[in-house]
């Protein structure tokens, strides 16, 4: 039997993951439209004001990642579910927890990294100043893979469970309101003129202290939904 | 004298137990409510700044106390059912999710309640009321995940380990007011003293106690209709049955 390095286990899946969503572009595209989408919609519902737009801007562009974050969160494991791909990764010898965290990674890099590509686009739509868009591109790059760590919790919990679309977002939202709180705090303080550093250490510590924990986490709820 | 420590960890004797311990919490509580009541209302001077609405604070400090404190135990219950899979556990948490998700909406409301004449407003955005409200979701969500799940094995287990992570938020509430400059006061009463009147002391100590009571009373109540229901097809439960 080869023995496999704990990162080249974790290459394997990441690989095998990206190989699979490029199979299926469109999942990836809708997550995508919907973003641009939720964003779009905010100054049709609240006014074309530029002065407004301006000042909201972080905050909606926040809001509408961490939705379209919760729309992608069911797919995390439920093919691999379905086809009893998932069954198979349990039973193998390598460690389960390397195993989610590639699969993190992977829908990390199909769901958030997007958003973040997009995300100066869509402030220039609002507005925004050059220095506002940087940082908020940084604070999401720092923010969006907690929201996939802490949703690959609530996806592998909810687990083949009906009506599991919905029920993820009611448990996984409560839990990243600091995420959403600090990465808007980071657009926020640079609108006024403050320095954004400390709200991008704390999003960078949210990040470490959930890249140590919940890949752990989500390894024991999957077991828990497929014992 | 060998004691058997595990003999209460049977669903089936601590039905017995729970049922004989109602009373002894129910009734102490019963009373403690009308004398904390009595204190607050009429014992209890006007207070120099609030005036009379702080008396709010007599149902508002002891709910959110409890909101926090159940939200421990039910975590504590809940690993403690993963750890060692013992089903009473596991039952205690989900017994205690319901009252826990009480206290934390009641503390949400009657600090809307007190907002309105001293802060200007029903709600502010601030840390703490932020945070408690978090903690109500949290509630909520443990009550959901369990209430979806068919099997009560997995329902037990799922919902343990999401109420775990979520105890996270706990401490965040508690040193919100420290942490955060916010428009939440800070707590009055400390182990170096208080600039409490003795009076307003005595009625929230006594609702702290009286709701305490309550919570105990409740859930011990609600885990022998979930010990029921869960071993509705053993015997006992049948031979229970019988008796009635």
């Amino acid at each position: 039997m080869n023995r496999l390095s704990l990162i080249s286990l974790l290459w394997l899946v990441i690989r095998r993951d990206l190989l699979l969503a490029m199979r299926r572009r469109a999942d990836v595209l809708t997550t995508l439209i919907f973003f641009v989408m939720v964003v779009s919609l905010f100054p049709l519902g609240v006014g074309p004001e530029a002065e407004m737009l301006r000042k909201m801007a972080g905050g909606v562009l926040w809001v509408a990642a961490l939705l379209s974050s919760m729309l992608s969160l069911p797919r995390m494991f439920a093919a691999d579910h379905l086809d009893g791909t998932l069954e198979q990764m349990m039973l193998a010898p390598q460690s389960l927890t390397v195993m989610v965290l590639g699969k993190i990674t992977a829908h990390w890099m199909l769901s958030g990294l997007p958003l973040v590509l997009i995300a100066p686009v869509l402030g220039l739509q609002f507005d925004m100043s050059v220095a506002a868009i940087l940082t908020l591109m940084l604070a999401l790059l720092l923010g969006t893979p907690v929201l996939s760590m802490i949703g690959a919790v609530g996806a592998a919990l909810t687990l083949g469970l009906r009506g599991g679309g919905v029920l993820v977002s009611l448990l996984v939202l409560p839990l990243t309101i600091p995420v959403l709180i600090f990465g808007a705090g980071a657009v926020e303080a640079v609108n006024s003129g403050l320095d954004a550093v400390s709200n991008l250490a704390l999003l960078g510590a949210f990040l470490l202290f959930a890249l140590v924990f919940t890949p752990f986490v989500a390894a024991q709820a999957l077991r828990i939904s497929m014992e | 004298m060998a004691i058997n420590w595990f003999k209460y960890s049977a669903p089936t004797n601590f039905y017995a137990l729970a049922g004989k311990l109602i009373p002894w919490f129910a009734w102490p509580a019963a009373i403690l409510f009308g004398i904390g009541f009595y204190i607050g209302f009429f014992v209890a001077p006007t207070d120099a700044v609030q005036s009379e609405a702080y008396r709010i604070i007599f149902i508002h400090v002891p709910a959110s106390i409890l909101s926090m404190f159940i939200y421990l135990i039910m975590a504590g219950y809940a690993a403690l059912g993963l750890i060692f899979k013992t089903r009473l556990s596991a039952m205690m948490a989900s017994a205690l999710a319901p009252t826990g998700a009480l206290f934390a909406f009641i503390s949400l409301w009657t600090g809307a309640l007190w907002g309105k004449p001293m802060w200007g407003a029903w709600w502010v955005w601030d840390a703490r009321l932020t945070s408690e409200m978090i903690l109500l979701f949290l509630y909520l969500g443990f009550i959901a995940l369990q209430a979806s799940i068919e099997d009560p094995r997995r329902a037990d287990r799922a919902s343990a380990l999401l109420a775990i992570v979520g105890s996270v938020n706990v401490p965040i509430i508690y040193y919100s007011v420290q942490w955060w400059n916010t428009l939440h006061q800070g707590s009055t009463i400390k182990f170096s003293g208080t600039s409490m009147h003795v009076a307003m002391q005595q009625s929230m100590f006594i609702m702290l106690v009286a709701c305490w009571l309550y919570a105990i009373a409740i859930a011990l109540a609600r885990v022998r209709s979930i010990i029921l229901e869960r071993e509705a097809n053993t015997h006992w439960v049948k031979e229970l049955g019988e008796k009635a």
